[in-house]
């Protein structure tokens, strides 16, 4: 079990979730597909949360999304994190349909962002992790 | 069941912080002063509902309050709806009564937060944490950000809840913060997790409350000072969490709503009062909405334009709310909206019959909605 360096959190190793944080240390992010009935989901679970088959596959994100709705820290509820304030929190929706929490990345200002514009996934390593981050489609 | 059961007694504990108080002790305290009120004498009472308390949780809390008053009740529990427990425990504790299963109800809640254990308020959130994801004020923010964004509501709408919540508090002698809040001061507060400022976060608080439930017909037998009559309750589950719910900014409060309304024979227009669950400032802006006293997206206008103080066009949290009275999760709501149906409000509003009560909790994942009348 791999603990991160700057947070209490453990990744998890086991197959399910830690499939997918494996995937994502060799540079693809991936979300589950339903093989009964097509639907895409994140975070990761062992049964197809809108048809409860237990029958899914994983796919590579295409790494095109949008931005639903986003915050900015100003306080760190960690001692780890206070040397990342301030920094943006996201919920972000693949264009494949799942949606997780994210951090925006290569913005200057914060505050400047919109709603539903597009974005394009950048995994970073954050300590020993790598992470699915999101930056703004700018062309 | 529109008017079949009251709450016929409510009480509560000092808020604020209670140093070295157990939250066994602040339930003890906040039932006797109910019963005290109901006239109501604890043998009479066999049915026990308690929310646990939210900084710990502790398994069959419900029994161990129960052994701490000396019951060995008919109908027992905790129920686990976050911050919408309060107001399901009493409609479920009528529904309770409606079966058959007992007669008279307690339900209780206490916590302390402030000068106990807030290891239940830090949530972690898992693997999400380590994007910084964590604490309550985050999730609040997010739905805050949608909603600004989609309908152009401000801070300073945001504001207007805080400045109207602390305006009742200043009246209220059992109010933790009784100091008058500018909207300049709202807007030079700490910004907290944008866009929400230190001013759109309530209190954290000590605190336990109790009311009793028991049919009408029952309150008129034992000549119980002032029923007031629960008019319509309901409840919607928005359950999923705020990264996987398609919708941000409206949640199953409508359904809640909705049923409440429809139990009591009422429309928005005839409600006189409201309190609402204000954890955090947006959430009364979109409870407004939802419960069908604006239209989408128009809730941060009403409480700027249309007024939620003593002489806007719905008096809202006029105790002070979670905001300003206390940081308990709910009951104070309840309480309050009793108050006002009884006529014995530290604010008023003249001549009163009708208040809609929310409580809601996770991240708006729960909710529920009580709708009083005028006291019997």
């Amino acid at each position: 079990m791999t603990q991160t360096a700057s947070m209490d959190v453990r990744l998890p190793t086991d197959p399910l979730d830690g499939a997918y944080w494996q995937a994502l240390a060799e540079g693809s992010h991936t979300f589950q597909r339903c093989q009964n009935c097509g639907n895409a989901w994140l975070p990761p679970r062992h049964e197809c949360p809108r048809c409860l088959a237990s029958a899914w596959a994983w796919e590579k994100a295409s790494g095109e999304a949008r931005l639903i709705s986003w915050v900015v820290f100003h306080t760190a509820f960690h001692p780890a994190l206070a040397a990342r304030l301030p920094y943006a929190v996201a919920v972000v929706e693949l264009v494949e349909g799942p949606r997780l929490i994210s951090n925006i990345v290569g913005v200057d200002d914060l505050e400047s962002l919109r709603i539903d514009q597009p974005l394009r996934l950048r995994i970073e390593r954050e300590s020993d992790v790598a992470l699915p981050r999101y930056e703004p489609v700018t062309d | 069941m529109r008017g079949k059961y009251v709450i016929a007694g409510v009480g509560h504990t000092t808020f604020g912080a209670h140093e070295g108080r157990t939250t066994i002790s602040m339930n003890v305290e906040a039932i006797r002063n109910a019963l005290a009120d109901a006239n109501v004498e604890k043998g009479a009472v066999d049915a026990l509902f308690v929310k646990f308390p939210t900084s710990q949780f502790d398994f069959i809390y419900a029994h161990k309050v129960a052994e701490a008053i000396g019951l060995q009740p008919r109908v027992c529990s905790v129920m686990d709806q976050a911050g919408a427990g309060n107001a399901s425990m009493i409609s479920f504790a009528a529904m309770a009564i409606d079966a058959g299963l007992c007669e008279i109800a307690v339900v209780s809640f206490a916590d302390n937060p402030k000068t106990g254990s807030r290891a239940g308020l830090r949530k972690p959130m898992g693997t999400n944490e380590l994007f910084g994801w964590g604490g309550p004020v985050g999730g609040y923010a997010m739905i805050a950000r949608r909603h600004m964004e989609e309908f152009g509501t401000t801070s300073d709408q945001l504001g207007a809840v805080a400045v109207a919540a602390r305006g009742f508090a200043v009246d209220n002698p059992n109010a933790q913060l009784r100091k008058p809040l500018t909207l300049e001061a709202h807007r030079e507060s700490k910004m907290i997790v944008a866009p929400l400022r230190r001013d759109d976060c309530c209190l954290v608080s000590d605190g336990g409350a109790a009311v009793v439930v028991m049919s009408a017909t029952r309150a008129r037998a034992l000549g119980v000072a002032a029923p007031v009559p629960i008019l319509g309750f309901g409840q919607g589950h928005t359950a999923w969490s705020v990264e996987q719910r398609t919708d941000l900014t409206s949640t199953m409060a409508v359904r809640s709503a909705q049923t409440a309304y429809e139990m009591a024979g009422l429309t928005p227009a005839d409600i006189d009062v409201a309190q609402f669950y204000d954890c955090f400032t947006i959430v009364p802006i979109i409870t407004l909405e939802d419960y069908g006293f604006c239209e989408r997206g128009r809730g941060g206008d009403f409480v700027a334009s249309e007024g939620i103080g003593i002489d806007g066009k719905l008096p809202m949290n006029t105790s002070g709310g979670l905001i300003a009275e206390t940081g308990m999760p709910g009951m104070q709501l309840v309480i309050e909206g009793v108050r006002q149906m009884r006529g014995t409000a530290s604010t008023q509003v003249p001549g009163a019959q009708t208040c809609v009560v929310s409580n809601q909790g996770g991240v708006m994942q729960t909710h529920s909605t009580l709708i009083l009348g005028e006291r019997l």
